[in-house]
């Protein structure tokens, strides 16, 4: 259980940390900020100095492409002291052994000819790589033999001019995305070109190239390593949470760039609900996809009261439930107008007929609880859509504002902390519907959805103030009370996730269907 | 492309000099090396012997960076040909990440005669006839004979 004690030890936090959450805000960003120019990122003592705040926090690192580098740079350099290698040959070892340092030491320990075979870096002669002019010298690929053809070979002995062998290279690396695994391209030679060959044989910008390609096996090949999903982003995030650990944790980590995903499962922050949950309930919404058309087709809202009505037998005589209006399930007319010529209602009697009334009944109800959540699932989801517009739009309130009233930057920025709140709340309530989706009902439950409603008042409160025009947000009364607003809010859903998080560790949630 | 003509040009003069028994390869247009006629005899002890098959190898501009490409034109009742008019082949040399610039046509020449003899089920793109190939050793031969004797008399 070592792993829990890893994220479960700042369920002590106390609770003034909590009373300002933008408060806590800046501070993380503030220390984002000296990770990613400390010189000195070092796996091991980095983990240990990001205190954590709150139960539904995780332990993670923001990486730059420089010190993905760096960390490269020195897993080589160790390698290449430790075994007393060629750096070049460190680095391809390196990488056959998925970066695994220790399992590539004790194996070349063993077995050293064995190890360089596999990793394709058979017998070698010392020296470093040149291009040279071989006399009589005939490219086995193009077939040209003039004097003065320059060739390369590498240590396997199979040379090739360097035209072909430029040639191969860009293709392999442009249009086949390799870099790590680049063979010789003699038939059946399975030895792996090295950086400091493919420098020499190749122009700057695919070297550089070929380097990004490197840097992306690193990460990927490393399970506590991942890229930061948001376009363009080229951070990496490192974070010691493992598979089995996703199903009592929920693993958000904030990139440099804002973004804000699960460590687990790659997708935009889901707390509370666990990955497995997720999949789940984003499978149900893609299979149930035709649910809404399911109910536009075999639903119709009653043409006085509006409620609405599910045809649950062949008859067309519909009289709504509520407030008796009689009316025609086809034309939606008045049924007075009918007369009874054509209407025929024998079949309502029948056995199979009722059944399967009983049976959509059923499914009605079960529907119903679902569209429950979904609607407001996607209600939450549909809003934190629209939150880069209303980012904009506070944006240009807070100019105007500073403008209007004579306010300072400095003055105005609580606006930029209330759209902020409101978006990270929005996003968490949002899952807390699909969570509640599958919670079974208990008094933990009731609790949880008292939590939901107190957050959701709060959110739908502070988007209500945050809509007003730009006279009414000078107010100094108003301004007061957003910011009081703004920190309910993020104390609220503070207090949920730590609900949630603090009872997903230790199993306290009884679910209506298994994990 | 210069070079890959040159590359061409030696590897056909070579296939014609001393072709390999039962493989028998000209140009379908004498000005353009890129594309070649292959007559193979189907191997004694296979199904297909007493078969001549005819096949079109297309080499790629960027030959020999890309492998080339070989379809029988003549219809062969084989689990990795399939059984259409295309007659496109499924054989490992010829996959882009086995492909080494210094592969030869020659290799995909024999490799092509080797298929015919050993037919690799578990590669399969006509699946009824890898089923039987599998299942049921003798009525494969017997169908892949008939299919033989009406095609490629």
């Amino acid at each position: 259980m070592d792993s829990e004690d890893d994220f479960m030890s700042g369920l002590s936090s106390d609770d003034d940390m909590l009373d300002d959450q933008s408060d806590n805000d800046d501070e993380s960003v503030a220390e984002f900020g000296i990770d990613e120019s400390d010189p000195e990122l070092d796996f091991s003592h980095k983990k240990d100095t990001k205190k954590k705040k709150t139960s539904f926090e995780i332990n993670f690192k923001v990486y730059k492409p420089e010190d993905i580098q760096r960390q490269q740079d020195d897993l080589i350099d160790e390698v290449n002291m430790i075994l007393d290698i060629r750096k070049e040959d460190a680095a391809i070892l390196l990488r056959h052994f998925r970066w695994n340092k220790e399992r590539l030491i004790e194996d070349y320990m063993d077995r050293p000819k064995k190890v360089l075979e596999a990793a394709g870096l058979g017998p070698s002669t010392t020296g470093p790589p040149k291009l040279e002019v071989v006399p009589d010298f005939m490219c086995d690929i193009c077939c040209e033999d003039e004097p003065g053809l320059k060739s390369f070979a590498m240590k396997c002995g199979h040379r090739f001019c360097a035209s072909c062998y430029n040639q191969y290279l860009v293709q392999k690396i442009k249009e086949e995305g390799e870099a790590a695994r680049i063979q010789c391209p003699a038939d059946g030679c399975n030895r792996i070109i090295d950086a400091k060959s493919l420098d020499l044989l190749v122009a700057a910008d695919l070297q550089q190239r070929y380097h990004e390609l490197l840097t992306r096996t690193y990460v990927e090949d490393k399970e506590h390593l991942k890229w930061c999903p948001a376009p363009d982003c080229p951070n990496a995030i490192e974070c010691g949470i493992k598979k089995k650990d996703l199903i009592r944790v929920v693993p958000t980590v904030a990139c440099g760039c804002d973004y804000k995903f699960c460590f687990g499962c790659i997708l935009a922050d889901h707390q509370p609900a666990p990955c497995e949950l997720v999949k789940r309930w984003l499978k149900k919404c893609a299979d149930d996809s035709e649910t809404a058309n399911w109910i536009s087709a075999h639903t119709k809202e009653c043409p006085k009261c509006n409620s609405t009505i599910e045809k649950n037998g062949g008859c067309n005589h519909m009289t709504c439930r509520k407030c008796k209006h009689e009316f025609c399930w086809m034309c939606m007319g008045l049924w007075s107008e009918h007369g009874t010529s054509w209407y025929n209602c024998n079949r309502f009697e029948e056995k199979s007929s009722s059944d399967a009334r009983d049976a959509q009944t059923k499914s009605r109800v079960s529907l119903q609880r679902y569209l429950h959540y979904y609607n407001r699932y996607a209600n939450h989801e549909q809003s934190a859509k629209l939150d880069k517009d209303i980012f904009i739009k506070t944006e240009k309130k807070m100019v105007q504002l500073q403008s209007a009233s004579g306010m300072s930057w400095i003055e105005v920025q609580y606006l930029n902390a209330a759209s902020h709140a409101l978006q990270e709340c929005r996003q968490t309530l949002k899952w807390t519907y699909a969570f509640a989706f599958y919670l079974a009902r208990n008094n933990m439950t009731e609790m949880f959805e008292d939590n939901q409603k107190d957050l959701e008042m709060a959110v739908e409160a502070l988007s209500e103030m945050f809509e007003k025009n730009v006279n009414e947000l000078s107010e100094p009364k108003l301004k007061v009370d957003i910011m009081d607003k703004t920190s309910y809010c993020s104390k609220r859903r503070d207090k949920i996730l730590e609900h949630t998080a603090e009872n997903l560790a230790n199993g306290g949630w009884s679910w209506s269907v298994d994990f | 492309m210069a070079s890959s003509q040159k590359r061409i040009t030696k590897e056909y003069a070579e296939v014609t000099a001393n072709p390999p028994a039962g493989i028998h390869v000209s140009l379908v247009d004498e000005s353009n090396v890129h594309n070649w006629n292959v007559i193979l005899d189907g191997p004694e002890g296979s199904p297909y012997a007493g078969g001549k098959f005819t096949l079109l190898l297309v080499l790629p501009s960027d030959y020999p960076f890309k492998p080339p490409k070989i379809n029988f034109k003549t219809r062969i009742w084989h689990p990795n040909v399939t059984f259409d008019e295309h007659g496109s082949m499924c054989i490992g040399i010829l996959k882009p990440e086995a492909w080494k610039p210094s592969s030869k046509i020659l290799s995909v020449l024999t490799a092509t005669q080797n298929l015919l003899v050993e037919p690799v089920p578990d590669d399969a793109v006509e699946s009824s006839a890898a089923e039987k190939f599998k299942n049921d050793r003798p009525a494969f031969d017997k169908e892949a004979r008939e299919y033989t004797k009406k095609y490629a008399k």
